[in-house]
């Protein structure tokens, strides 16, 4: 089979197109560890079947950010077939750079000239064959939002496929061009060069691109000797031209872009001020910016809740309770034995059904963010957020990553791929686990049922808020001591307001609830099922007591919860779980406080063994400490360190440890307790 | 040839790219986005946070550190 590769710049439309070729015949690399980083799906044309594969979204390919390393890597190994790059048809000046990039890699190439639509409403003209003849492959024009020239696109990917490859048609002028050809012969003299094409290697070499240059020098011990030729040729090229090659080369490639669209496409004069200026006119405004913000997002946290929680939710639970009724009732008609029954019951139903219960919650959070993010606010979001954040020495865009991290910590850290500075990304990643992921929620939910049920709302914006401002206070720290000195910078496209698509909403929201139901199925069910056993030994032990191994490990790290108020083995095996997952710790608690897994019992067992304060110190705790296994993997692949890993599955639980404390010893003298 | 700061642009004046005076990764990264030389931009917002301007008809928020670093050429008379 085939495989399509999809290239672009962020905003082309490239996930738009991919869901439109694939169709629900997707899959996407889902929780970190486990999975890839690139979605994948297959599509027909001509009864033919076709491997296609989203890549990032990148504006270059020189590997200054995660996703435009992942994205050059792929094309570089060269296990595609062809590439198709989507460009915007309204932006060509831009998005042809990245074209360029493409063509001298000498892969396979079609191009998707998308948004056709915009291009035609802002009277743009551009001439299709003058282009492709320009650039030496084929443009075929599409509006991937209606689904409009994909029969064409794929005729043209399957007759790019079965002709020769492409060449290289960039001229870097005469000087360049010649010292390009020396070093080529020169590296092709060499058998065990390298595996990139030889021409290729050239230009980066010139270029002076350090990753290209590291791995050229780990294939070619006796590399040093070329290195040195073409730091001489590259100083010949600043005398000759008063540029670095590098930069002389960037301006052929913007000079090569020019002089294809400037025979081939027409723009009028700048048009007046769009609906996208009006917009941002107030979405922007210096005053105005961050109470509409906060106001957008308490919009989309209060109709998680009420539609996520208290309508879809309460269907959702009552649909578990009377299932798990149901089969317990019928694993007892057909003579199960009682150990298997009670298994089914207590551990399944108990555990992973009310996980299953937070569908709704995610279904809604998703689906808001979803919109949000298609229709180019969130982008607004970051710029609005960039001057406060800046003043804490943190970046525009980790707030993003906050915000998508209170829907869960594992894309919250994902989110932080698009930032081009190590800097800013490494605190972005370490200070994410401080916000409240959703499957903390339900921890709270019940604590708050149980001390707080008048002061919910109240309770629940304590805790976040606590959770955002010691990410923040931590980010500071890190800013100033860790990571000393970098420079960072913020940049970052404005894309025009967009209607978002149904359907690409919906699969947005499908992969995220499929990835959950997943999760449920496999991690949680494990660490359920082996709470479960815990609890249940040494054979012949009160189920759930303190003399169950469970309730041995409990009452061995109980001692270290005592200052901070909670210091009983029930509550130390509930953290104890949440570090597998932070959704079993209410089914955990369940189980050893009552025998039964949530609901009314639960809280009014638990409001007989807390006190408000060693409540809210225990909220405070799960809040703040060890982020779940996911969590921690997903750190772990990003940073590719185990070290980082480590500190962050520790420093969290030391400052949890300490502010729980803090809360209950200050609440104490207060004469709280 | 008069040459001017980006981020000193008020809003609505354009400017022709002229140099860019960055570390490495901060002009390679300008130039990819589009600021190469000769390119032609106008401010869209200069008051505070990050400066907004329009470039090819895009539009690209960037901090004031940055613009402080593309040099450009005035294309109106202030
Ligand atoms: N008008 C129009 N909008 C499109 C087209 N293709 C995609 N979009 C919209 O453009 C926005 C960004 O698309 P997306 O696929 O997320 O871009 P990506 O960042 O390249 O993956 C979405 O709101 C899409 O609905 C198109 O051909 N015409």
């Amino acid at each position: 089979m085939d495989t399509i590769a999809l290239v672009g710049n962020p905003n082309s439309g490239k996930t738009t197109l991919f869901n439109v070729l694939t169709g629900t015949n997707q899959h996407v690399g889902n929780w970190p560890g486990v999975t890839v980083e690139k979605k994948a799906g297959k599509t027909k044309y001509k009864d033919k079947e076709y491997a296609v594969v989203d890549l990032p979204g990148a504006y270059g390919l020189g590997g200054y950010s995660e996703d435009e390393a992942i994205t050059r890597d792929f094309v570089l190994e060269g296990k595609h077939d062809i590439v198709i790059n989507v460009v915007d048809a309204t932006n060509l000046e831009r998005n042809l750079y990245l074209t360029t990039l493409l063509l001298e890699m000498g892969t396979k190439l079609v191009i998707a000239l998308n948004m056709a639509d915009e291009a035609e409403n802002q009277n743009i003209k551009i001439d299709l064959a003058r282009l492709s003849q320009e650039l030496g492959v084929k443009v075929i024009p599409t509006v991937a939002s209606r689904g409009r020239g994909i029969d064409d696109l794929m005729k043209a990917t399957e007759e790019t496929i079965n002709q020769e490859i492409h060449r290289n048609s960039i001229s870097y002028g005469e000087d360049i061009d010649g010292k390009l050809c020396y070093i080529e012969n020169r590296i092709e003299q060499r058998v065990n060069s390298s595996k990139y094409p030889p021409k290729w290697l050239a230009l980066k070499l010139l270029e002076n691109d350090k990753q290209i240059i590291d791995r050229f020098l780990e294939d070619n011990e006796d590399g040093q000797d070329l290195l040195k030729e073409i730091k001489s040729a590259g100083e010949e090229v600043v005398a000759a031209s008063g540029m670095e090659p590098e930069l002389a080369i960037l301006d052929k490639r913007y000079e090569f872009v020019s002089r294809a669209l400037e025979n081939s496409v027409s723009k009028p004069k700048e048009n007046g001020e769009t609906l996208s200026d009006k917009i941002d006119k107030i979405v922007t405004h210096k005053f105005l910016g961050i109470p509409i913000f906060a106001l957008v997002m308490f919009l989309i946290y209060q109709l998680t809740f009420t539609l996520g929680q208290d309508v879809l939710g309460e269907m959702a639970a009552e649909g578990m309770a009377s299932l798990g009724l149901w089969i317990g009732k019928w694993l007892e008609t057909i003579n199960a034995p009682g150990i298997l029954t009670l298994f089914v019951t207590d551990g399944v139903f108990g555990g992973v059904g009310a996980v299953l219960e937070f569908i709704p919650i995610i279904i809604v959070m998703y689906l808001l963010f979803g919109l949000l993010e298609d229709s180019g606010y969130l982008a607004r979001a970051a710029y609005i957020m960039d001057r406060s954040m800046r003043a804490l020495g943190l970046h525009g865009k980790t707030f993003i990553s906050m915000l998508i991290g209170t829907g869960c910590n594992v894309p919250g850290i994902m989110a932080t791929r698009t930032m081009e500075n190590k800097k800013d990304r490494m605190i972005a990643i370490l200070i994410n686990p401080f916000m409240s992921c959703g499957a903390r929620l339900p921890i709270y939910m019940v604590f708050i049922a149980a001390f707080f049920p008048k002061h919910g709302g109240l309770v629940l914006f304590s805790l976040y808020g606590l959770g955002i401002a010691i990410a923040l206070i931590m980010g500071k720290i890190f800013s100033k001591t860790l990571f000393k000195g970098e420079e960072t910078f913020f940049i970052m496209e404005l894309p025009p307001y967009r209607l978002p698509t149904l359907k690409g909403t919906l699969i947005y929201m499908k992969e995220q609830v499929l990835s959950f139901v997943k999760r449920a199925g496999t991690v949680i069910f494990a660490v359920v099922s082996l709470l479960w056993v815990l609890a249940i030994l040494p054979y012949g032990v009160d189920p759930h007591s303190e003399v169950s191994i469970l309730g041995r490990i409990g009452n061995f790290i109980a001692p270290i919860f005592k200052p901070a108020g909670f210091g009983t083995w029930q509550a130390s095996v509930g953290l104890f779980a949440g570090i597998a997952a932070k959704e079993v710790v209410v089914a955990t608690l369940g189980m050893v406080y009552a025998g039964v897994e949530e609901g009314a019992r639960l809280i009014s067992t638990i409001a007989g063994v807390f006190t408000p304060l060693s409540a809210y110190s225990f909220m405070v705790m799960t809040l703040l400490y060890t982020p779940c296994a996911a969590t921690i993997a997903t750190v772990y692949r990003e940073t590719n360190s185990k070290r980082w890993a480590v500190f962050v599955a520790t420093y969290t639980f030391a400052i949890a440890w300490i502010l729980s404390t803090l809360v209950y010893q200050v609440g104490r003298l207060f004469g709280l307790s | 040839m008069r040459l001017l700061a980006l981020d000193s642009l008020i809003v609505g004046e354009k400017g022709i790219v002229n140099t860019i005076n960055g570390g490495r990764t901060a002009s390679r990264r300008l130039y990819e986005m589009g600021f190469n030389r000769g390119s032609s931009v106008q401010m869209v917002k200069n008051d505070i946070g990050p400066v907004i301007v329009s470039l090819a008809g895009s539009k690209i928020a960037l901090g004031k550190g940055l613009a402080r670093k593309i040099l450009v050429q005035p294309e109106q008379v202030r």
